[in-house]
């Protein structure tokens, strides 16, 4: 048994305030849903990944899921837009709404349209930068091509990505930084206007600087789509996050609003994790 | 005293497997440069710019060229092209995006047994398929031929470059609202295309030397093929044809043709392997 924490957790409380001046998180005691899970089991062949998951992600709030590895948290978040069917043998059984409808309810190319979703790795598209972030356009919205130009600023410059690119809109993506990648598949994935943005670890391939822009950038989208990420860093978690949910071997141990996840959590196990225990 | 390091043995080990290695590597070279220098010296005399103009000089004749079977063997690989490519290539993005469960297996295990079946069965099998029912050798049963054996190769080399984009890619395309067909069309076949096209131009390569499946099939002509119905000259059956001739002239002009289809043949790899060494750059920033 470790003798000393770590962390301490009305530090970790506090990272938010420190980072972005806010005083205080205005989560309001009824938030209105944006997902509302339940029962949610998920099977890789015969292996449970998760186990009886029930929770409900509010709209227009950071939603940030955290826990050690392989505890079932990214698999978590690519069951909400359906992307865990890409993955042969697997099952999912259990109910996800977003909003009022099922999302079995509509083609799986449509939920993706809703709820967008960047990945771990910056992965551009071996393309511009103009066609990375227009192709999600094309592939949606055909009709809507006319101002594509526009709508292709538009997104960039919601990812903050504007001003470093605008010169050379027309040269290969794979030529940006790590960072500029990263935010470019963010304005990719903006470009489609989700309601939802699922980001998968977004941080972890990145550098201290671009990781603190990428959460500047996602603090500052939350006011127009509601905001899921799966992290490692708890740290990361307590920053940026309205309501953290903690994983463990594929069930959910709690989810609650960041504050009381940091000050003062329900569930030993979540202490433990948080306060670098184990994990 | 100090010891040395390392041991006097360690480093005769060293030495050793250094040159062996060494002079291992320098024969693989040096057979491709003794083959070259070979033609050069044997075929060099006939080559001219008559050889690539004109036809076949009769015997006895010095001079004349092999203008009808360089035009053959282009117009033979362009015919094996249109047949190989869109059926191996598609093949290819089969195994590759959907093949799953018994069909795939069988199908890529079918593919490399076809690989292995030799090429002068291939040419008995398509004179069985084209030209008996035609009653006649043709360029078109020719290109079938050659195409059929583009197949095996075209599918496995589209299937691993396809395999080799990352899934986290495909995964990106449909993040955004593509469709399983959109992401591979918009997506993973633009990122693999370089290196499917560099595995084609290597097929090729490889089924332009092919001689067995055309010696049933275009046969060979002494003069210009009068259509895609009609038997030509290739290059591959002239260098045969030539070299079991007791004439010491048509020795010459066989050694030249193996120059130029070598040379042709080289031009097209030196080409593939340009571009595939640009893809790596482009994707590995």
């Amino acid at each position: 048994m470790p003798s000393a924490k770590p962390f301490n957790l009305k530090q970790l409380a506090s990272a938010r305030s420190v980072r972005f001046g806010a005083t205080e998180d205005q989560t309001d005691p009824t938030p209105e849903p944006k997902f509302t899970v339940s029962d949610l089991n998920f099977f890789y062949g015969r292996f449970q990944a998760l186990h009886n998951i029930s929770l409900v992600i509010p709209t227009k709030k950071i939603t940030a899921f955290i826990g050690p590895s392989g505890c079932g948290k990214s698999t978590f978040l690519r069951t909400l837009n359906r992307m865990c069917e890409t993955v042969p043998k697997t099952e999912v059984i259990g109910k996800i709404l977003l909003g009022q409808a099922d999302i079995y309810e509509f083609p799986a190319t449509y939920l993706r349209s809703r709820v967008g979703m960047v990945f771990q790795k910056p992965l551009p598209f071996p393309k511009s930068i103009f066609d990375n972030v227009a192709y999600g356009i094309r592939v949606n919205h055909r009709d809507k091509a006319s101002n594509l130009a526009e709508q292709v600023e538009q997104s960039l410059r919601r990812a903050f990505l504007w001003e470093e690119v605008k010169d050379r809109l027309h040269q290969s993506a794979l030529g940006l930084s790590g960072g500029q990648q990263q935010r470019l598949c963010i304005a990719r994935a903006l470009a489609v206007n989700p309601e939802v943005l699922l980001l998968d670890e977004p941080c972890s391939a990145l550098d201290p600087i671009s990781t603190a822009e990428i959460e500047d950038l996602l603090f500052n989208l939350k006011t127009q789509c509601t905001i899921v990420i799966v992290t490692h860093n708890m740290l990361q978690a307590a920053r940026i996050g309205d309501y953290v949910g903690f994983f463990l071997s594929g069930r959910l141990i709690e989810f609650d609003t960041a504050k009381k996840i940091y000050q003062n959590p329900s569930k030993g196990q979540t202490e433990d994790y948080i306060t670098g225990r184990y994990g | 005293m100090r010891r040395r390091y390392p041991p006097l043995t360690k480093r005769i080990t060293n030495v050793v497997m250094l040159s062996l290695t060494g002079v291992c590597a320098f024969m693989t070279v040096s057979v491709l440069f003794f083959i070259l220098g070979y033609l050069v010296y044997y075929g060099g005399k006939s080559l001219s710019l008559s050889f690539f103009t004109q036809l076949p000089a009769p015997v006895g004749q010095t001079g004349g060229g092999m203008a009808n079977a360089i035009v053959g063997t282009v117009k033979l690989l362009a015919l094996a092209t249109v047949i190989g490519i869109p059926i191996g290539g598609l093949g290819g993005v089969y195994l590759a995006e959907f093949g799953t469960g018994w069909f795939s297996f069988l199908v890529r295990y079918t593919t490399d047994l076809l690989n292995g079946v030799p090429s002068i069965v291939m040419g008995i099998f398509v004179y069985g398929l084209v030209v008996l029912p035609m009653h006649h050798f043709s360029t078109l049963a020719g290109g079938i031929a050659l195409g059929i054996m583009m197949i095996p190769i075209a599918v496995r080399s589209t299937e691993e470059f396809l395999r080799a984009v990352p899934r986290s890619l495909r995964e990106s395309g449909m993040a955004l609202g593509a469709s399983k067909s959109e992401t591979i069309r918009n997506v993973v076949i633009p990122a693999a295309i370089n290196g499917i096209v560099t595995g084609i131009m290597l097929d090729l390569a490889r089924v332009a030397g092919e001689t067995a499946p055309l010696l049933f099939t275009s046969f060979g002509n002494e003069f210009w093929s009068k259509g895609w119905l009609q038997p030509t000259a290739s290059l591959p059956v002239v260098i045969f044809n030539y070299a079991i001739s007791p004439y010491e002239d048509w020795h010459r002009q066989a050694w030249a043709a193996g120059f130029v289809l070598l040379a042709g043949i080289l031009m097209v790899n030196i080409f593939a392997r340009f571009a595939l060494s640009r893809r790596e750059h482009m994707v590995r920033r």
